[in-house]
């Protein structure tokens, strides 16, 4: 088997008092679609926060590719190359599309300290052409992204991780809010990464939209992994009675 | 033609600047074409410079979703601050340099409070300005310190600029302050940071922008700003006096939420902020030459504020809510 692109040992997280984490050691393969399911409370977000850089584990370790890393802010999790997609999808709704799309990695013309000129034009290219990668129709870079609907702004969220040629990309509960037919969108897009060889985590508590696009199943309940299958292996109603 | 006039309902500076335009020639009319004589003029270019310049540190740091109650202080403090040291010795520049300093201290300190004890920027700054407006008093020992005319070289911040005597170096140093602030909105990383901070904080953090070091650098420019500008007004008087800029921290809110900067954060503009500035300093200098009652200045404010607010939000609403094609 060969080394698994993400692992972690081991971890424990408390939030005052609450033992949200208790133990999680989890293997991901490298190309894998995971879906992680659970409850309200199960542990998911937590896993995952600490995968993103917004929380650290109290206890464990993360290793990627194999190698020990400490990941203590977003930052560091970006540069990693894990992009997390939240459901309430990081955009700034009064900016402007190639603006959120760079956000905190602006290309910039020339810098002092890291402090400098916005290569604007740089952004607006760049920005069209990775919309138009994930097969989205923009009519422009300067829109705000507030005016765009719910499935739109995911997909400029999922084009901001594929611009950034994430190796990982956690998406937390993408297809909450989103009608049907943005849903399938949505689950269209976590099927096109697994083409393009991107290791994916889905998180979700409808297990519908799990099943309809991953390959392996991990479901937590109380802080701990309770299932853990390939999808062909288990049953909607299986998982469901775990939880 | 139409995608325009939406583009320019949706624009908060808009409505301002009509309504800046009404006023002028209002107070014009109203005034028997004295409010814009020269001399009357020159006494509005004196003084806008100034409480703009405070103005434009506040949107600023509106935009990035915090307030400062301060500003009026730190007016009244730096000048105060750099006169006793003139007057103890020290050399000119070096007092405005160390002047500078303690308001960019202060407004670190507003800053890293509110940051790291999670409070709203609201009480952190009104604390602070009581404890600035203390402070002026303390470090003048009572007795405002007096700077002999000619002994600085104020002319260098508030000497006429050109023969007719319309235009003080201050408008330069207003005008130039307010294009590199207006610049850095809108064309680096850090006002991306500033908009991305206001519009939307968890975003911001989940994209790894350093928000708490964004806001205490906005914090620090807002409290420099109005120390800048209570130097040049003192200069200007030449006179130090405690209670300088008193009622200014309000005016220069209004300002800012006049020319379209929301209370939330994310929205505004510096222009939107200078705006808001010259419309308070009209209404102000027109009510006297219009010969109404002053008494009634703030109640104009007042009123301008709110129904610029609420002028704004229909505006935006009519605008957001106009039918264009929007695929092609």
């Amino acid at each position: 088997m060969s080394t698994p692109i993400i692992e972690t040992r081991n971890l424990h997280k408390w939030y005052s008092g609450v033992h949200a984490l208790k133990g999680v050691s989890l293997k991901i393969e490298k190309g894998q679609a995971l879906g992680l399911v659970g409850d309200n409370g199960a542990g998911k977000s937590t896993l995952i926060n600490i995968l993103s850089g917004l929380h650290r584990q109290d206890e464990g370790e993360i290793l990627l590719e194999g190698q020990e890393v400490d990941i203590r802010n977003p930052k560091d999790s970006m540069r990693l190359g894990i992009e997390t997609i939240y459901q309430y999808n990081s955009m700034v709704p009064l900016m402007t599309i190639s603006r959120n799309v760079f956000i905190g990695r602006e290309p910039l013309k020339w810098s002092i300290g890291g402090f400098g000129i916005l290569d604007e034009q740089k952004m607006r290219e760049e920005s069209v052409k990775a919309i138009a990668d994930v097969d989205l129709h923009l009519r422009s870079p300067d829109a705000l992204v507030g005016e765009l609907s719910g499935g739109q702004r995911q997909g400029v969220a999922i084009a901001r991780a594929m611009h950034f040629k994430s190796k990982v990309m956690i998406l937390d509960e993408p297809t909450n809010h989103l009608s049907v037919k943005e849903t399938a969108k949505v689950i269209g897009f976590v099927k096109g990464l697994k083409e393009q060889g991107v290791t994916s985590v889905f998180i979700s508590h409808n297990m519908h939209h799990v099943f309809a696009c991953c390959d392996r199943i991990v479901a937590m309940a109380l802080g701990q992994i309770v299932l853990d299958k390939p999808v062909s292996e288990t049953s909607i109603e299986e998982v469901s009675e775990k939880l | 033609m139409k995608r325009l006039f939406k583009l320019a309902l949706q624009k908060p500076e808009l409505a301002s600047t009509l309504l800046l335009v009404l006023l002028i020639v209002f107070f014009q009319i109203l005034s028997g074409a004295v409010f814009l004589s020269i001399d009357n003029v020159r006494g509005v270019m004196g003084l806008l410079p100034e409480t703009a310049l405070v103005a434009v540190g506040v949107t600023l740091l509106m935009i990035c979703g915090e307030f400062d109650l301060s500003v009026g202080s730190v007016f009244a403090l730096m000048p105060m601050t750099m006169a006793v040291l003139v007057v103890a010795g020290v050399p000119f520049w070096l007092a405005i340099l160390l002047g500078l300093a303690l308001c960019a201290f202060i407004g670190f300190i507003n800053g890293w409070i509110t940051i790291k004890f999670d409070i709203p920027s609201f009480i952190t700054t009104l604390g602070m300005m009581f404890m600035a407006r203390s402070m002026t008093v303390v470090v003048s020992g009572g007795f405002p310190p007096r700077i002999k005319p000619g002994q600085v070289p104020s002319w260098i911040f508030t000497g006429f600029v050109d023969d007719g005597g319309l235009i003080r170096a201050s408008v330069i140093w207003f005008v130039a302050i307010a294009v590199l602030i207006s610049l850095l909105l809108a064309k680096t990383n850090f006002g991306n940071w500033v908009r991305a901070t206001g519009g939307f904080l968890p975003a911001a953090a989940a994209m790894g922008i350093p928000s708490g070091k964004v806001k205490i650098a906005c914090f620090m420019i807002c409290s420099v700003l109005a120390g800048f500008a209570g130097m040049i007004q003192s200069l200007r008087l030449n006179s130090f006096l405690p209670a300088l800029g008193e009622g200014m921290e309000l005016q220069a809110v209004a300002a800012a939420v006049i020319g379209g900067t929301s209370l939330m954060g994310g929205i505004g503009s510096i222009i939107g902020g200078l705006i808001g500035a010259t419309l308070i300093r009209v209404i102000d200098n027109g009510m006297v030459m219009s010969q109404i009652d002053s008494n009634w200045f703030k109640f104009a404010i007042g009123a301008l504020t709110i129904f610029a607010v609420v002028g704004n939000a229909w505006l935006r609403r009519r605008g957001r809510a106009m039918q264009v094609e929007t695929d092609k």
